[in-house]
């Protein structure tokens, strides 16, 4: 496939992202803003240690999800520090779960926790493919700096 | 010189070795250390990154002063309230800008006492960014 075909599709992945929802595209343009020669992967870079943080998070979670007696209040602080990272790469999707999350946890309703971290991790992964493809394409055609 | 540059070169209590603001980052999220690292250094300004209160507070016993600090609320070891009472306690006068993404007012409050100059809710932007530098410099002429 022809660079510029490949350019097009990216832009194209790019705008359906955002479309979709997946991304806010006011936070993931002020990423890409902060590319420059010096850093011209940095959204990916980004993205991967968000990946990479949110397999901690996720690990926290679950083990506060099966101690008991169950610590909402621990629960809440660990959702809230991922919450965060969503909220910074402009995970829109995801972030909406997190705070379904935040919500149970206020109300200490362990099912509802639980049912929601299930369709945050739903989110986080389906963004993950989305990015990943996005990522490999934008490396095909040139844009990105290996 | 656009209103980025009168900004960032008209604050007073500069690096006076490169010239630049200072700024320390305390957060203990690694996501917002990196993004909000690359910001300031996008807008110029030199910037130390450190994960919790007492590493700021630590950095600051060292000998180190910064024109800005921006300091999140939840960190483990020593929040950024806890942090900025020390900091203010220890005669610190510089620009502390509280940041996080609560949102609940009784929070927020409480960290704004503690001694705040300004509190921006994340995710940080660079127009977020200029207010508080606005603010910098507004404390640098007084």
């Amino acid at each position: 496939m022809d660079r510029n075909n490949l350019q097009r599709q990216v832009a194209q992945i790019r705008r359906s992202l955002i479309e979709q929802e997946f991304l806010d595209e006011q936070q993931f343009v002020q990423l890409e803003d902060l590319q420059d020669d010096a850093n011209p992967n940095f959204v990916e870079e980004i993205v991967t240690l968000f990946y990479t943080d949110s397999t901690r998070l996720f690990h926290n979670i679950e083990e506060a999800l099966t101690t008991r007696p169950i610590d909402f209040t621990k629960l809440e602080s660990y959702m809230h520090q991922f919450r965060g990272s969503t909220s910074s790469i402009g995970a829109i999707k995801v972030k909406r779960e997190c705070t379904q999350f935040k919500e149970f946890c206020l109300a200490e309703n362990i099912d509802g926790c639980i049912r929601a971290f299930q369709k945050v991790r739903q989110e986080h992964e389906t963004l993950r493919i989305q990015l990943e493809t996005y990522f490999q394409l934008r490396r095909q055609a040139g844009l990105a700096r290996t | 010189m656009d209103d980025h540059h009168q900004l960032i070169n008209g604050v007073a209590g500069r690096n006076p070795e490169t010239n630049k603001i200072t700024a320390l980052i305390v957060d203990d999220n690694m996501v917002n250390q990196t993004i909000h690292h690359r910001l300031l250094h996008s807008l110029g300004i030199e910037n130390q990154v450190v994960g919790n209160g007492k590493e700021a507070i630590d950095v600051h016993c060292s000998g180190k002063i910064f024109d800005l600090i921006l300091m999140d609320l939840d960190m483990p070891v020593m929040n950024g309230i806890e942090a900025t009472r020390k900091l203010r306690a220890m005669g610190i006068r510089n620009t502390i800008v509280g940041v996080s993404s609560r949102s609940v007012n009784e929070h927020i409050q409480e960290f704004v006492e503690a001694g705040l100059d300004d509190y921006q809710e994340k995710p940080l932007t660079i127009s977020k960014l200029l207010s508080i530098l606005r603010k910098v410099r507004n404390q640098a002429e007084l």
